[in-house]
């Protein structure tokens, strides 16, 4: 089978952006482990990229997202530059956040990437919010809210969802299923299931191969179109794996004895798109290439960050608050 | 002047932001029918229900929606119904709202209004009563403020919508109706205490219904010869210590009350504060309520109430037990 030209170049540019999310995390991973260069904890999305790839490319830029501890892929999926992620991951002065954020909370405004989160659902009531304002704005953008199956046992979980419904907004709920909640397994501590829920509060849920990017694209495709034109919210559920553990220090051997080996050689989204090109008569050395390409990319962000400064000191004393600043002498 | 109630000057505060800026919307539980307490009545009328919008009972969403909508490029003013509700939606103002700011390098605002209707009212027990200001004291991020007349609840509340920073704005409960002049050119900054009467022997600083029951307690103690000054503080986060100190220097005592737990009380802070700075010529006090709970029987809620009566007397002893 050949691809059209348009599928090829669609094919590629999936491939392209997961090798980048994969690079920039196992980039990150070997500064945290072998050069202690990343300090705090980071939660690598490996096997996930798919997700942040298939949606996000249906998005406009002006459209927002919202995301979790584990959101470099969102983040590099929205249009954030590596440079400015890897040098916050460093907690380096240029850093996105100024180094004041790191990891957990990365976030590009410009972008309209309102925030990773550090914690566990709680940016699913204020991603509905950011549709509530689109809608009294008059604005004609939709909200991305990602978040995970462990989420999905949180409060925030059912008001925010209800919200959306109740105030018909313009969102996509996307549940990353990566079938771990931190090192417990997800279905141990869930009642029924989770698009159960979602279908219960009244939204039209669409369940997925969150591994499959290219049947995943076209899926949300279709959802976030229909978003825009009708401004009623929806949910995916997105089936996933999670390969590496739940930060990157996290052995996971609490998983039984060889299931990432297994899960990383049939499920893998990157493998699977690959495979895919390859068998569609691209040369598999030019997706050789486009990996390369990723990891230099990847090592030129991070020789950046490396030599980047620690933000100035009184900057820890910027950006809490105009009225009663610690900046103010008088406090 | 108009002479209004506290519940409508914060309401006329709120539909004359309305009408200036389409951005600004409240939101909360039974806002359509005017509120908990009516402090929203006709606004739906005006504005809309979109803008006067009801909410599920759901805190945590309305807090973190509301949240969510400021980023998104709106003013929301936030209605808890409750002070102690707002606990539901600790999350959402403490760990997200407070520090959006800071974690993502200046990069969001919050321009918010949080409304927390707070403190004892009548046989409302333990879970419709608390005066938990000095909590939010305790946040970076946050602004404080409590006012105590229909004046400062026009003019705070005017102050706070246009605030770029989330302010939480704790109304008193039990004053509702009280009614007072309003000029509705009179600004207020956050930070600048109110002088509510004059004195020289005696600083009695407050805030809240508690400052008006300080003055009540200030007219007792002029019959006694005594002349107290008092100063209500308005704000907590920022608070006017300038205004503090200079009293202080003035009468070399001082005197805190609030309806609050006095254990780890916003007293607490404003004592130590001047004991590190000014001295006295006598041991400044802290006067809240016992470490206790708010009960049903009115006799068990009176047991947590500081009276102006407990006021005088402890403002007395101050002036009779000095040390040498």
């Amino acid at each position: 089978m050949s691809l059209s030209n348009f599928d090829r170049e669609a094919g590629l540019a999936r491939l392209r952006m997961m090798e980048r999310i994969r690079a920039f995390e196992e980039t990150a991973r070997s500064a945290a482990i072998d050069e202690e260069l990343v300090l705090g904890a980071i939660h690598l999305s490996i096997g996930q990229e798919a997700v942040a790839t298939g949606v996000i490319e249906t998005l406009r830029r002006d459209d927002y997202i919202l995301s979790t501890h584990r959101g470099h892929g969102h983040t590099l999926a929205k249009g954030a530059q590596a440079d400015a992620m890897m040098k916050e991951l460093l907690g380096r002065e240029g850093g996105c956040c100024g180094g004041k954020g790191g990891s957990m909370h990365i976030a590009d405004f410009g972008v309209r990437m309102l925030g990773a989160n550090g914690v566990v659902g709680a940016n699913i009531t204020i991603a509905a919010g950011a549709a509530h304002g689109i809608k009294l704005l008059g604005g004609d953008q939709i909200v991305v809210c990602f978040f995970g199956d462990g989420a999905s046992n949180r409060g925030p979980f059912l008001e925010g969802v209800n919200w959306a419904g109740v105030f018909n907004l313009p969102i996509l709920f996307v549940c990353e299923d990566n079938q771990y909640s931190a090192s417990t397994l997800t279905s141990d501590m869930t009642s029924g299931n989770i698009a159960d829920r979602a279908r219960a509060l009244g939204l039209r849920t669409t369940e997925a191969d969150g591994n499959d990017v290219t049947t995943l694209a076209a899926t949300a495709a279709e959802i976030t179109a229909r978003i825009r034109e009708t401004g009623t919210p929806e949910f995916l559920m997105a089936k996933t794996y999670r390969i590496s553990g739940h930060t990157y220090f996290d052995p996971a051997t609490y998983r039984p004895e060889g299931e990432a080996e297994r899960m990383q050689a049939t499920t893998c989204p990157i493998a699977r798109q690959r495979e895919a090109l390859v068998a569609a008569g691209v040369p598999s050395a030019e997706l050789d290439a486009l990996a390369k390409e990723a990891h230099a990319e990847m090592d030129r962000a991070l020789d950046a960050a490396r030599s980047a400064p620690w933000p100035a000191d009184e900057t820890a004393f910027a950006d809490v608050q105009d009225i009663g600043s610690p900046l103010q002498e008088a406090f | 002047m108009p002479v209004m109630s506290y519940a409508d000057a914060a309401k006329l505060a709120v539909a004359e932001a309305m009408r200036d800026d389409l951005t600004v919307w409240c939101v909360g539980e039974d806002l359509g029918r005017g509120g908990v307490f009516k402090q929203y009545t006709g606004l739906v009328e005006e504005f809309g229900p979109q803008r006067i919008s009801d909410a599920p009972i759901s805190e945590a969403a309305i807090m973190g929606a509301a949240f969510g909508a400021a980023m998104a490029g709106t003013r929301p003013i936030v209605e808890m119904r409750f002070a102690d509700f707002a606990l539901c939606a600790t999350d959402e103002l403490v760990n997200q709202i407070a520090k959006a700011r800071f974690m993502f390098g200046g990069q969001s605002r919050a321009p918010m209004v949080i409304r927390k209707p707070m403190g004892m009212w009548r046989s409302s027990a333990a879970q419709h009563s608390q005066s938990l200001e000095s909590w939010y004291t305790h946040i970076p991020g946050l602004v404080v403020c409590c006012p105590a007349t229909p004046q400062d609840n026009y003019s705070m509340m005017k102050a706070a919508i246009a605030c770029d920073d989330p302010v939480v704005y704790l109304e008193h409960k039990n004053i509702w109706a009280s009614e007072g002049e309003v000029d509705t050119n009179h600004a207020v900054d956050f930070g600048k205490a109110a002088l509510r009467r004059s004195g020289r022997h005696v600083t009695l600083v407050s805030w809240s219904h508690t400052a008006n029951v300080c003055v009540e307690a200030a007219e007792t103690l002029a019959h006694q010869g005594i002349e107290a000054e008092v100063i209500d503080l308005r704000s907590l986060w920022p608070w006017d210590k300038a205004a503090v100190f200079d009293s202080v220097r003035k009468t070399g005592r001082l005197l805190v009350a609030h309806e609050a737990v006095s254990v780890a009380g916003f007293g607490a802070e404003v004592v130590a504060t001047v004991a590190q700075n000014i001295p006295m010529k006598a041991l400044p006090k802290r006067l809240g309520s016992p470490r206790g709970l708010i009960a049903y029987a009115p006799n068990l809620e009176d047991q947590m109430r500081v009276t102006a009566p407990m006021i005088a007397k402890a403002a007395q002893d101050m002036m009779e037990n000095e040390p040498a």
